[in-house]
């Protein structure tokens, strides 16, 4: 019985699984083109390692590309590596090299162009102008895919992974290095970022516009030209992440902008010259993060409504909350501030008294950036000593009423 | 005057001030970097000891040592020996003295408990800043005869640098802030050696901020090798320039 179960399934597996064509330099086959060309639906095509120059390789069929030891596949700056298009493709373990670049066209290694379910995972790509360009696509799969890039200045380089007007996409565990954008979003929607580390970028290390209801979750942005910026998004989820030493003149940490719905937890923004940036946000949960060791922690404009930020850890921040007008709409209560110098007399670990996280240097520096050159002196501390006594300058209503006393465990 | 220098020093260790506030400076430290659990707090808090104390304690003890120890000075003089070798012997005696109460009493907490950049810029300042306004401090205590005049002098100059100066930048700043400041921002630096070793370690500590706008320029400039050359040179010409002039006032005064 159980050998007729095996024969059985044994004549129909070719029929579920597809068939394997091999590819190779020293194979009967030996283009991945023509291998694709004789794969029908369903087929896997295995191709060995070597250096295939092909030109633009292009499959619209259902079926699995796999390379082993990462076979290059060489664009020589002449096209695109690579073009899926269609339903239930998997491309995984190549190296791209080379592809096309110009200033005029979005041209990429591979290309993901009105498609379904696909799978790009474990690939190299290095020396492109885009690294993996989606365009129209739902429930595709980026995964695991190192690209590096060579870019040189913003107008000639092109976009780590880029996606625009797709739903339900997955990118998941790469690594994006040396682009103008690390990861790229327009009109994106439903989707999952997750453990994805992009630094060194010259511009953004994610930036997302129209990109509603997706979730980030522990990636790395890291040493980016300009921090991260996203914008005019709403119901985004940003859980666990990290925003490292992202330093400039205009480098924030994370800018919002026009964002709303949002939540921001667990985050850790360490030594970014502006953590959060705020600007046109409504009802954004700033919740559990850490901000240490940050020139500004959070930067929030007065056109920002109904924020909630709490249960934060403020630790070694040059300036705790800049702001640049008097009217304050959100909330920053219950927060642990390591410049709170106040007191607890009851004991359940909350200050008794108010604490400012608005300094007024930070104000005096919003209008006068030279300024800067006094920071720490003995007669800016007595000023702010004197404005905490007596606030002029400072929006009197900025105040965490239930400042902790201990940091959160977080 | 190596010798000369010695018997200074030995009257200065005989007095126990010097004891007292190299206890002070070290329990000081010692409470902070315990206290605090963010070393950069601790940091922080000493920064500001090292920018107030230092120098009024440095001004305070070198005036009132200079005109205790008149008499041995006098005494001194009618021995065969040069003007500018007793007062070069007092000078080195008082800052090595003072120094050497700093090293221990800062210098070494910071060594143990943050041996960061930002702990070795503020050795080096309080070093400099000590040797800067020991030498400032000769200056005022050779202009004048007075004992309270000198040390009133001293004090007026020691809320100069520490008070007035930054308030007066703060005025220049806001006053033609129409106008390109950062390149003067960095001569007034200059021009005050409190300010000076404010700017160095603040480019170790609050390099995140400074990384913005005019920052970036502060930190390029400051930051550089050149930058810390400027510094170090600026710095001794802090403390050699005041002791030059009152080498000068000393060799011709009717004592």
């Amino acid at each position: 019985m159980r050998f007729i179960i095996l024969f059985i399934s044994l004549c129909i597996s070719p029929f579920i699984f597809g068939n394997i064509i091999i590819v190779g330099k020293d194979k009967p086959i030996n283009s991945i083109i023509k291998g694709i060309e004789l794969a029908k639906n369903g087929d896997t095509v295995k191709v060995f390692p070597g250096l295939y120059k092909e030109g633009r390789i292009t499959i619209t069929k259902s079926i699995t590309l796999i390379g082993i030891n990462y076979p290059v596949i060489d664009g020589e700056k002449k096209v695109e590596n690579m073009i899926l298009s269609g339903s239930d493709i998997k491309v995984q373990g190549f190296h791209f090299i080379d592809s096309k670049h110009s200033s005029s066209n979005d041209y990429s290694a591979i290309n993901i162009i009105d498609a379904t379910r696909v799978i790009v995972e474990n690939n190299k790509i290095t020396n492109a102008h885009f690294g993996i360009h989606l365009a129209n696509t739902t429930y595709c799969t980026i995964n695991g895919n190192t690209i590096l890039g060579q870019a040189v200045s913003e107008q000639s380089a092109g976009n780590g992974i880029h996606i625009w007007k797709s739903s339900y996409a997955f990118v998941t565990n790469n690594h994006i290095q040396g682009h103008r954008d690390g990861i790229y979003f327009e009109f994106v929607t439903e989707s999952e970022i997750r453990n994805n580390k992009s630094e060194n970028n010259i511009r953004y290390g994610l930036h997302f516009m129209f990109s509603h209801n997706n979730f980030y979750a522990y990636n790395i942005f890291r040493k980016n030209g300009a921090g991260v910026a996203v914008m005019y998004t709403h119901h985004v989820r940003m859980e666990n992440n990290v925003f490292e030493e992202n330093w400039g003149t205009a480098s924030y940490a994370i800018l919002l902008k026009d964002i709303t719905d949002s939540k921001i937890a667990n985050n850790k923004f360490i030594s970014n010259t502006v953590g959060i940036f705020m600007e046109g946000c409504n009802r954004i949960a700033v919740n559990k993060n850490l901000f240490n060791k940050n020139g500004w922690a959070m930067k929030v404009q007065a056109n920002c409504v109904d924020n909630v930020i709490t249960n934060n850890n403020f630790k070694g921040n040059t300036f705790d909350i800049a702001t640049n007008g008097t009217m304050v709409s959100s909330s920053f209560d219950n927060n642990y501030w390591d410049k709170y110098d106040g007191y607890d007399m009851n004991k359940d670990g909350i200050g008794d008294i108010t604490y400012h996280p608005v300094s007024m240097y930070s104000m005096i520096i919003e209008q006068n950036p030279t300024a800067l050159i006094l920071l720490r002196s003995f007669m800016v501390t007595l000023l702010d000593k004197a404005e905490k006594a007596i606030p002029s300058l400072t929006p009197e209503n900025l105040v965490d009423k239930k400042p902790k006393m201990k940091p959160f465990k977080l | 005057m190596m010798k000369l220098s010695r018997y200074v020093l030995y009257d200065i260790l005989r007095s126990k001030i010097i004891i007292a506030y190299t206890l002070f400076l070290f329990i000081v430290s010692v409470s902070m970097f315990q206290m605090e659990e963010e070393n950069s707090k601790a940091m922080l808090s000493l920064m500001n000891i090292i920018l107030i104390v230092l120098p009024l304690v440095s001004l305070v003890f070198t005036t009132i040592h200079y005109y205790n120890s008149y008499e041995f000075i006098e005494l001194m003089l009618s021995q065969p020996l040069s003007r500018k070798r007793i007062l070069l012997s007092e000078y080195a005696g008082i800052s090595l003295s003072l120094l050497s109460s700093f090293l221990i009493g800062v210098g070494i907490p910071v060594v143990l408990y943050a041996a960061t950049e930002t702990g070795m810029a503020i050795i080096f300042t309080g070093s400099a800043l000590t040797m800067v306004f020991t030498s400032i401090a000769f200056l005022a205590s050779v202009s004048a005869r007075d004992k309270a005049k000198g040390i009133g002098f001293a004090l007026l100059l020691w809320f100069y640098f520490a008070l007035i100066y930054d308030g007066l930048v703060l005025l220049i700043l806001f006053t033609f802030s129409d106008y390109p400041l950062e390149k003067l921002t960095l001569v007034l630096s200059a021009l005050n050696p409190i300010d000076l070793g404010r700017i160095f370690i603040m480019l170790k500590m609050d390099v995140s901020a400074l990384m913005g706008y005019t920052g970036a320029l502060y930190k390029d400039f400051f930051g550089s090798s050149s930058g810390l050359l400027f510094t170090i040179g600026i710095m001794t010409v802090w403390a050699l320039l005041p002791l030059w002039v009152a080498l000068r006032k000393f060799k011709k005064k009717d004592l």
